[in-house]
């Protein structure tokens, strides 16, 4: 029984984090996928035509957000490899041992 | 590769020679059929990271398996950490330290050894099976399947750690279980939710533009699971070649993995996923949706969140249930038609594996130990031989490669929106 409650809590936790970055990055990359169309403009749009410069600035700064979120995940993944944790404790990223 | 280092020990304090003799033929067909295995759990995964990405044409086929080699190789080497205990979860064959118990070392540890080998060829036996029908089952649980199977046929019921003692998610029932039947449910909703949200923010792009984005986000993403993978699972069969050193008094550190150990499991599971498993591949990009490459995104997207989070959280999961999870999901959150039979077989398949690679690791070792001593051992290898053959040989009734592996899939849906790139990438 107690590893139903450990599964489920772990679950959770797993889902949360999961919908953060799982859902999340790519929904920034799809904003910056629709704020490029915006700002490059003639026909990559069903709408629009002209050509917006904020787009461009909008799509490349949702772009740098995922690609933060990619250089995190590898951060974590060579972190875990080398017996290290990365810990959020109050918002800065730490390296700790495991 | 598989040349063991000779460290001396052993053989000097051996008495009968015989019995060195039988034990480092053991020794010998334990490392070869681990890495054995490890190969399978290469080909059998590619698809979990390379599937959408080949069916949506974001990567062509040969290119998708050598890119996710090549990351599997690196994620390999960059797993520093020691995975000894990996199989201490399910199985009482070790102490904390993943020293091997006592009464396991007797004659050379060839007690321990074939328990060792018979678990490794249940391992692969339903690996080769699963993919002989294109099922996408979990490699992790096929191998400790095995071992849990042949633990029992050799220690009995007491020797499998069923539960754990009620301090953490352990056991059968904790590590495996459990996690299998949550994580597919995880990714499933993770991919829905990206999915949806992908498709309402850029229903105002052009769909040409939107497929070029897109594509190169899916090519990252899967990466990240390809890397993922080969730090995971790789090292598990390091783990477990490291036990079986041991076992033999060939190594002593509990606290590293020979060099040699880590060198040939991380080129036996790049080598692996290199062949590509073009039949499971096939399954999880065609069979269970017609994929998008926005749905391939989200996907993968799910893929490496709940891999990555479910690591850093110590919720030990199934890389196939995440992956298949995800692929459904982008497919609910576009309310695009689902095969749903096809994931039918497949959960089918993930709920046989476990006590299907246990069957015949727990079979191996009555028929290993039965005969006795380093034939008994030499007769279960050259048993998995004559499977692993046989299954090679019917697979090739139907073959399935980079050349075929787009096809339609027969069966609603029938149509096929966006990837229609079956043909072209004949080699």
């Amino acid at each position: 029984m107690h590893n139903v409650i450990f599964a489920v809590e772990g679950a959770l936790r797993v889902l949360l984090v999961g919908l953060l970055f799982g859902a999340g990055l790519p929904a920034v990359f799809a904003l910056g996928v629709r704020a490029l169309a915006y700002g490059e403009g003639g026909g990559t749009e069903i709408n629009s035509q002209a050509p917006h410069l904020l787009g461009k600035v909008l799509a490349y700064l949702a772009f740098a957000v995922v690609v933060g979120g990619v250089l995190l995940g590898l951060t974590v993944i060579v972190a875990s490899g080398l017996g290290k944790e990365l810990t959020f404790d109050g918002g800065v990223p730490t390296f700790v041992d495991e | 590769m598989n040349t063991v280092p000779y460290l001396g020990e052993a053989q000097a304090t051996a008495s009968h020679l015989g019995l060195v003799d039988a034990a480092t033929l053991t020794l010998v067909l334990v490392i070869v059929t681990a890495l054995a295995f490890d190969f399978t759990n290469g080909f059998h995964d590619t698809g979990n990271a390379m599937a959408t990405s080949i069916a949506t044409g974001a990567l062509k086929p040969k290119v998708a398996v050598a890119l996710s080699a090549v990351l599997n190789l690196v994620g390999a080497f960059l797993s520093v950490e020691v995975a000894l205990t990996i199989t201490n979860a399910v199985v009482n064959l070790q102490d904390e330290s993943g020293a091997p118990k006592a009464e396991l070392l007797a004659d050379g540890g060839q007690a321990l050894l074939l328990i060792i080998l018979a678990g490794l060829v249940g391992g692969i036996v339903w690996n080769l099976f699963t993919w002989l029908y294109g099922l996408p089952s979990s490699s992790s649980h096929a191998l400790l399947g095995g071992l849990v199977g042949s633990t029992m046929a050799g220690l009995g019921f007491g020797g499998v750690k069923w539960t754990g003692d009620g301090t953490k998610l352990d056991g059968v029932v904790g590590k495996i279980l459990l996690p299998a039947v949550i994580s597919p449910v995880i990714a499933l909703l993770v991919a829905a939710v990206g999915t949806w949200l992908i498709f309402r923010i850029t229903r105002s792009v052009a769909e040409r533009y939107q497929q070029h984005g897109f594509r190169v986000g899916q090519v990252g993403s899967a990466s990240l699971v390809s890397l993922a993978h080969g730090t995971n699972d790789a090292q598990k069969t390091m783990g477990v070649m490291t036990l079986a050193l041991i076992a033999a008094g060939r190594w002593t550190d509990t606290e590293a993995v020979p060099f040699w150990v880590k060198v040939s499991a991380a080129t036996a599971i790049a080598l692996g996923t290199w062949l590509g498993g073009w039949r499971i591949i096939r399954t999880l990009g065609k069979g269970l949706i017609e994929i998008s490459p926005a749905q391939g995104m989200a996907a993968e997207s799910s893929s490496a969140a709940v891999i990555l989070s479910s690591s850093h959280l110590g919720f030990a999961l199934s890389t196939t249930h995440v992956a298949t999870g995800s692929i459904l999901g982008s497919g609910v959150g576009r309310r695009a038609p689902v095969r749903w039979n096809v994931a039918g077989r497949m959960v089918a398949a993930w709920a046989i594996t476990l006590p299907s690679a246990g069957l015949v690791g727990a079979l191996m070792w009555f028929v290993g130990n039965s005969i006795g001593g380093a034939m008994g051992a030499v007769v279960i290898f050259a048993i998995l031989v004559a499977l692993s053959t046989w299954m090679w040989m019917r697979s090739r009734r139907a073959p399935i490669g980079a050349h075929n592996v787009n096809d339609a899939w027969e069966g609603t849906p029938s149509s096929s929106p966006s990837s229609t790139r079956s043909r072209d990438s004949v080699h």
